[in-house]
């Protein structure tokens, strides 16, 4: 080729154009470094000729110079990537703007906003106390029912049936990750609501509560769960386990003392990422709990609200600008902030696992 | 977990060191029996989510297909005082769907592409790739809630299909290049270099050669999403309302808000009017609603198995070429 590095073209005098094309051949490995076409050389003519003979079956980008085209691409996909980043800071921004309003404009006490005990948002008492212990006790007992199910199904898959985990198995739980939230809040409002009240009888009332809210949750985030404690599992390298079984020990010791523990770190950001996804779930979760938002829950089986129904039915009602409003997006404030609290605990163990492999 | 495994150790160690006469066969007999019971455990739970999966589908379908199946539900409208069907809400639930991908495909790929084959290695890649990942795990009806008032009020856009699908695409988006991302690393590494290697560019190399590669991967993960977007409603309830347009499909003039494929009008899309139709409780609303909730699982069950099929089927063409 007679193509030249780009850098070095504008170093080189015209004049010498011959001599030092054929050093540049060797030194250009650099895929990286752009490739540009060459006009600028007195050769030119001659490998313009011959370049357009060799794409002359692609004649769509013949016309533009090499560096060009280098920066279309770079500008295009720059873009995309840019207004994802812009989007993500405008939305972060604005939740933030909006949400502490509240809190400056409209006088509300941030400290009597996360520990008062009412939410009744007509008559302006904005206590988010129990809509927060509605939040986290759904997730916190979602997970514990889900993540048993979860590891001892991902331990199954790719310790005891390798084959049957990735052509049966894995296929069957991602079809549980499409079935739509607001289907698992129908199920949830039929099933499980009356099982709790065949269950527990006159003490389950009609049946919505927390409880509810969190078994509807822990079949949500099973698959979730599920396949990143699979992936998790099959990362553990193999000469773990054969160096296990070549001391003597069976299956399960392999699993439970070197397999789940080399594991960790992976599980327990599986663990985080359901819980994202439980503490953000929004329609099943509406369909089951009762959404009784005014009180403190004083049960598991107590109707309840989270930060995320509460949201859903008041928006519909309130008016932009009003502090009902505000209030709203004081609730979306701090659903934002523990989802960035989940992402920074998530990388937080990623960093501690790579310095524990080094 | 640390101490159980220190005391496990600690007594299968003893045995063979410290005390010899204790029985070792007893200590065999005794950790055989507990993996077999850890393994029969494993079994069960297996079966059990195999069995809760089971039975989640064939419940709704069990409740949901003789309203499916009743004449008129797929075709009449939901304004039809008599037999109120979901025509609408297919249509809108489709073209919300179309009008998403339009819009999330492109930037997805283009994203995509920038990290896995320009982005250098500085900050501004990480915040990047931060922001992506962010955006995943936001909650969708915070994303919603922004939508309300930054594209709706804002943008000026109203409450349309246009907000509706904007919202939906920010929820897409992450999933897609992720997903994009995966196929194009996946490309395995000769390919690329020898394209780069002919002296073609980055950009040249991507649009010709990965791109076709990737292509069956990335099909697959778009129609995967589609299926995630379809069954998505929490975004939608302040984006793109939560009642059907009283739509004419005879109607040509694209600004009418009874033109079907006018992107400023009102939309319901299915998993939205299962909502709509239990928070207002009438008689006769939960049939509609469960027969919403099949149709829903069956196009989400199609999406799945059509992703597969199709990403089958093009990397048998890819190849065979």
């Amino acid at each position: 080729m007679t193509q030249k590095n780009d850098e070095e073209a504008t170093q080189v005098p015209a004049e010498q154009s011959e001599a030092p094309q054929y050093e540049n051949v060797l030194p250009d490995r650099m895929p990286r470094l752009s490739i540009k076409g060459e006009g600028k050389a007195e050769g030119g003519a001659v490998s313009k000729a011959r370049l357009s003979k060799t794409h002359e079956s692609r004649k769509t980008h013949k016309t533009l110079p090499k560096q060009q085209l280098e920066d279309v691409g770079l500008g295009l996909t720059g873009t995309c990537v840019a207004l994802v980043a812009l989007i993500v800071v405008a939305l972060v921004f604005m939740v933030f703007q909006q949400g502490l309003t509240t809190f400056f404009s409209d006088g509300v006490d941030f400290g009597a906003f996360i520990t008062g005990p009412h939410w009744i948002i007509e008559e302006g008492q904005f206590g988010a106390l129990p809509l927060i212990v509605g939040s986290f006790s759904v997730t916190l007992l979602s997970m514990l029912f889900a993540l048993p199910i979860a590891l001892g199904s991902a331990i199954y898959v790719v310790e005891v049936q390798p084959g049957f985990g990735r052509h049966v198995f894995q296929p069957l739980v991602e079809l549980l990750v499409g079935i739509p939230s607001v289907v698992y809040g129908l199920i949830g409002l039929y099933v499980v609501n009356s099982s709790m009240r065949a269950l527990f009888g006159s003490a389950a009332g009609t049946g919505a509560g927390i409880l509810s809210g969190a078994i509807v949750l822990a079949v949500m985030i099973l698959p979730t769960v599920t396949t990143l404690s699979i992936d998790a599992l099959a990362a553990v390298p193999n000469d773990y386990r054969e160096g296990s079984y070549a001391l003597g020990c069976t299956r399960w010791q392999t699993v439970w003392h070197v397999v789940l523990k080399s594991a960790r770190p992976s599980i327990m950001t599986a663990v985080i990422l359901g819980m994202t996804r439980a503490f953000g779930e929004t329609l099943a979760v509406q369909f089951v709990i009762g959404n009784v938002e005014k009180s403190m829950p004083t049960s598991l089986l107590d109707p309840a609200a989270t930060l995320t129904t509460a949201l859903t039915s008041g928006l519909a009602n309130a008016t932009t600008g009003s502090v009902q409003y505000h209030a709203l997006w004081s609730l979306g404030m701090l659903l934002l902030g523990m989802s960035l609290l989940f992402i920074l605990i998530i990388h937080l163990i990623g960093r501690k696992g790579a310095k524990g492999n080094d | 977990m640390t101490d159980t495994s220190a005391a496990a150790a600690s007594t299968s160690a003893k045995p063979s060191v410290a005390i010899l006469d204790v029985d070792l066969d007893e200590h065999a007999r005794r950790i055989r029996k507990q993996d077999r019971i850890a393994t029969i455990f494993l079994t069960v739970i297996v079966g059990f989510v195999l069995a809760l999966l089971a039975a989640l589908v064939i419940y709704i379908l069990a409740q949901g297909l003789p309203e499916v199946l009743t004449p008129g539900f797929l075709t009449n409208s939901p304004l039809d005082r008599d037999n109120p069907g979901i025509s609408y809400e297919l249509f809108d639930s489709f073209y919300m769907l179309f009008v998403t991908l339009v819009i999330s495909v492109p930037i997805s790929l283009g994203a995509a592409i920038f990290l896995v084959e320009y982005a250098p290695e500085n900050w501004v890649t990480s915040a990047a790739s931060t922001a992506i990942e962010t955006l995943s795990s936001l909650p969708s009806i915070v994303v919603g809630m922004f939508g309300s008032l930054f594209f709706v009020v804002y943008c000026g856009w109203g409450v349309s299909i246009l907000s509706g699908a904007m919202a939906l695409t920010m929820f897409n988006i992450p999933i897609l290049v992720r997903v994009i991302q995966q196929a194009l690393q996946d490309v395995p590494r000769v390919q690329r270099d020898a394209s780069l290697a002919m002296g073609l560019t980055r950009w040249e190399t991507t649009r010709s050669v990965l791109l076709p590669a990737a292509m069956p991967a990335i099909v697959t993960g778009i129609v995967i999403s589609a299926g995630r977007v379809f069954g998505e409603a929490a975004a939608l309830l302040f984006t793109s309302g939560a009642a059907p347009a009283r739509l004419n499909f005879g109607s040509l003039d694209i600004t009418s808000l009874r033109n079907p494929w006018n992107i400023f009008r009102q939309a319901e899309t299915l998993a939205v009017h299962i909502y709509k139709l239990r928070m207002e409780p009438t008689p006769g609303n939960d049939a509609i609603a469960w027969g919403t909730a099949a149709v829903l699982i069956i196009c989400v069950l199609l999406f799945n198995v059509g992703a597969r099929m199709l990403g089958k089927h093009l990397a048998k063409k890819m190849t065979s070429e």
